[in-house]
C-alpha cells in the first residue's frame, strides 16, 4: 500500500515535470515525424515486394518500426534525466525522507512509459490522414507491447546509468547496445526482405520478435507466432530489467 | 539530541590500479544538546559534509555509533529519517515547479496525508515569508528565497533534529542575517540544528557550540567564547610588506611572545598582555628597521583558534 502510495507520488511529480517542459516533448515528436511525412511515402514501392499495393499498406509496416524505435532509443535515454537527478540532488531530497526506494526509481520509470506512449498516440494519429488503417483493439495491444518496451529500454537504461555513472561514457554504450538491437529487429523496414544469414541472427534479437508482433498486429495478423512470442519475451525482460535496476537503486542510495 | 562514537567513513578514489583511500571523517566523536545549534566548523574537504550526510543516513558510515532523537542510526535508519530534516548544500528546489507543490510534496514523502500536506505548507510558506510568491515557479526565486524553501523543506515533518549543510554560501549579507534569524527562530521553538560551515562570522555569531573539524577529526570543542578563551592573551598581527620572515626572526624567542605564526600579509604574534607587548614589538621592529604597515591588537578569534589548533588559517581558503 505504502509501495503504491510512493510510486504515485513519484509518479505525478515527474508527470508534473514533463507538462512543465514542454520544449522537450516536442522535441520528442519532431523527428519520428519527419520520418513519417518524408521517409514513409517512399516505402509504397519500396514494400511492393513484400506484397504492399497501397499507401495504407505501407504505413501499417512502417509506423510499427517507427513506434518501436521511438520507446527503445527514447527509453535507453532515460538513464541521462536519471544521472541528472542522482547529481543535482533532487533524489538525495527524497532519500533522506522514509519513501519507497523502489518507488523512487518505478514511479519515475512509468512517467517515461506514459510519457512516450503519450507520443506514440501522436504519432499514429498523423499517420491516419496518410492511410493508416488499423483495428483498433489490436493497436491496444500493440501499444501494450509498446509499452513493455519503453519499460524496458528505461529500466535498462537506469541499471546501466547507475553502473556507468559518467555521462560521456554511457552515451556511446547505449549506442553501442541500441543500434545493433534496432538494426537486428527490421525497424526501418521488416527483415522479410533480408537474405537469410541475417534473418537468422535476428532471430536471436528479442526486439526482432516484438518488432515483428507489435507489426503483426497493425497489420491485422494477431494470430501470427511473433505476437505471443513477443509478448512472452518483452514480459520477460520487462520483469528482469526492472529487478535489475531496482536491486542496483536501493544498492546504490541505500 | 545527538550521540556520535568514533564515527569513522573512507572513500576509495581513482580506478582500478590507480585508487586512492580517503579518509574522510577519522573517529569523530561528539554531543549535541537537545535545543542548541551544534555548528561544524572547518575548512573544505574537512569531513563535515559526510559526517552530516552520514547523520542523515544518506551514508553508510565504516565505523563507529550514533544515536540520533532516540534512534540508532545503524540498526534502525529508517527511525532516523522520521526524526531529522536535511537540508543539502546549494538546494535542490526544482526550476518548473512552484514553492508549494516543492512542500506538499515532501511532505507527503514523509508520508503525511494530503489534506495535512497542504496545511502544513500553508503554515510553512507563511513562517518562511514565502507566501507571497508560493503559487510562481521557482525559477524566479532569489537565492535567499530558494533557500527558505529548501529550509521550509527541512521541517515540513517536524523533525526533532534538523541538519542545514553549508545554509548560507552564496548568499548576500542580508539573506544571510535573515537566515540567521530563521534559525534561531527554529531553536527557539525546540529544534536541535546541526549545521556546518565554513565562515568563521557564522560559527561565532549563531552557533551555541562548535566543532572544529580539520582533516576529518575534530581538533576542538566548546562554545565559541570558551574556544577563544582557549587561546590565552591578545593578538598583534603586524601587517609588512615582505619582511615578514625576517621580523619573525627578531621577534621569535622573545620571552613576552608565546606563539607566532607567518602568513602571506603578516605576522601574527600570540602574547599575554598586548598593552605591554605592543611597545616592545614595535621597538624591536624598529631597531631591525624592519618598516610595517599596520599594527593592529585584538582579542583572539575562532580563526586564531583554528589557527593555533591546526597551523592554518581559515581565512586562506
Amino acid at each position: 500500500m505504502k509501495f503504491l502510495r510512493d510510486t504515485w507520488l513519484v509518479f505525478t511529480r515527474q508527470m508534473l515535470l514533463v507538462w512543465r517542459t514542454p520544449a522537450r516533448l516536442v522535441i520528442g515528436f519532431v523527428q519520428p515525424i519527419a520520418y513519417l511525412v518524408l521517409f514513409a511515402p517512399l516505402l509504397k514501392t519500396a514494400l511492393a515486394p513484400t506484397g504492399a499495393q497501397t499507401y495504407a499498406d505501407a504505413y501499417r509496416v512502417y509506423v510499427p518500426g517507427l513506434l518501436v524505435v521511438l520507446v527503445l532509443l527514447s527509453g535507453f535515454f532515460a538513464g541521462f534525466g536519471l544521472l541528472g537527478e542522482l547529481r543535482s540532488g533532487v533524489i538525495e531530497r527524497s532519500r533522506v525522507t522514509p519513501v519507497s526506494r523502489t518507488a523512487l526509481i518505478l514511479g519515475r520509470a512509468f512517467s517515461e512509459v506514459v510519457t512516450l506512449m503519450g507520443q506514440a498516440v501522436v504519432i499514429t494519429v498523423v499517420a491516419l490522414p496518410f492511410g493508416l488503417t488499423v483495428h483498433f483493439g489490436w493497436l491496444m495491444l500493440a501499444y501494450v507491447m509498446l509499452a513493455l518496451m519503453a519499460l524496458m529500454a528505461c529500466a535498462l537504461s537506469y541499471a546501466m546509468a547507475m553502473l556507468i555513472p559518467s555521462p560521456a561514457a554511457l552515451g556511446p554504450l547505449i549506442n553501442s547496445v541500441s543500434q545493433p538491437l534496432s538494426l537486428l529487429s527490421g525497424v526501418l523496414l521488416p527483415l522479410s526482405l533480408a537474405p537469410g544469414w541475417l534473418v537468422a541472427i535476428a532471430e536471436w534479437n528479442p526486439i526482432y520478435w516484438t518488432t515483428n508482433g507489435t507489426r503483426s498486429l497493425f497489420t491485422g495478423n494477431p494470430g501470427d507466432v511473433s505476437v505471443w512470442a513477443g509478448m512472452l519475451i518483452v514480459i520477460a525482460l520487462a520483469a528482469l530489467t526492472v529487478t535489475w535496476a531496482t536491486r542496483m537503486f536501493a544498492r546504490q542510495v541505500r | 539530541m545527538i550521540e556520535v562514537k568514533g564515527l569513522r567513513k573512507s572513500f576509495t578514489l581513482g580506478k582500478r590500479r590507480k585508487t586512492r583511500t580517503v579518509e574522510a571523517v577519522r573517529g569523530v566523536d561528539l554531543s549535541v544538546a537537545e535545543g542548541e545549534i551544534f555548528g561544524f566548523l572547518g575548512p573544505n574537504g574537512a569531513g563535515k559534509t559526510t559526517t552530516a550526510r552520514i547523520l542523515c543516513t544518506l551514508l553508510e558510515p565504516d565505523g563507529g555509533e550514533a544515536v540520533i532523537a532516540g534512534a540508532d542510526l545503524r540498526k534502525d535508519p529508517g527511525a532516523v529519517r522520521t526524526k531529522v530534516g536535511y537540508v543539502p548544500q546549494g538546494g535542490t528546489t526544482t526550476d518548473e515547479v512552484t514553492a508549494r507543490e516543492e512542500l506538499v510534496l515532501q511532505a507527503r514523502m514523509y508520508g503525511i496525508g494530503k489534506a495535512e500536506a497542504v496545511e502544513r505548507t500553508e503554515k510553512a510558506l507563511a513562517a518562511f515569508e514565502l507566501t507571497e510568491f508560493a503559487d510562481r515557479q521557482c525559477r524566479t526565486y532569489s537565492g535567499g528565497q530558494r533557500r527558505r524553501v529548501d529550509i521550509a523543506m527541512g521541517i515540513i515533518h517536524e523533525p526533532k533534529v534538523l541538519f542545514l549543510d553549508e545554509p548560507t554560501t552564496g548568499l548576500d549579507p542580508q539573506s544571510r542575517a535573515h537566515l540567521w534569524d530563521e534559525v534561531r527562530r527554529l531553536r527557539d521553538a525546540g529544534m536541535t540544528v546541526f549545521l556546518t560551515t565554513h565562515y568563521l562570522e557564522e560559527a561565532d555569531a549563531l552557533c551555541d557550540r562548535i566543532a572544529i573539524i580539520d582533516h576529518g577529526e575534530i581538533v576542538a570543542i566548546g562554545t565559541p567564547t570558551e574556544l577563544k578563551h582557549g587561546v590565552a592573551g591578545d593578538v598583534v598581527t603586524v601587517g609588512l610588506n615582505g619582511s615578514g620572515p625576517r621580523a619573525a626572526e627578531l621577534l621569535d624567542g622573545r620571552d613576552y611572545v608565546r606563539k607566532l605564526e607567518l602568513g602571506e600579509d603578516g605576522l601574527r604574534l600570540y602574547v599575554d598582555d598586548g598593552t605591554t607587548a605592543m611597545p616592545q614589538i614595535m621597538r624591536v621592529l624598529d631597531a631591525g628597521e624592519i618598516h610595517f604597515d599596520t599594527v593592529e591588537l585584538h582579542r583572539p578569534s575562532l580563526d586564531d583558534v583554528f589557527l593555533i589548533k591546526t597551523g592554518r588559517s581559515l581565512r586562506d581558503k
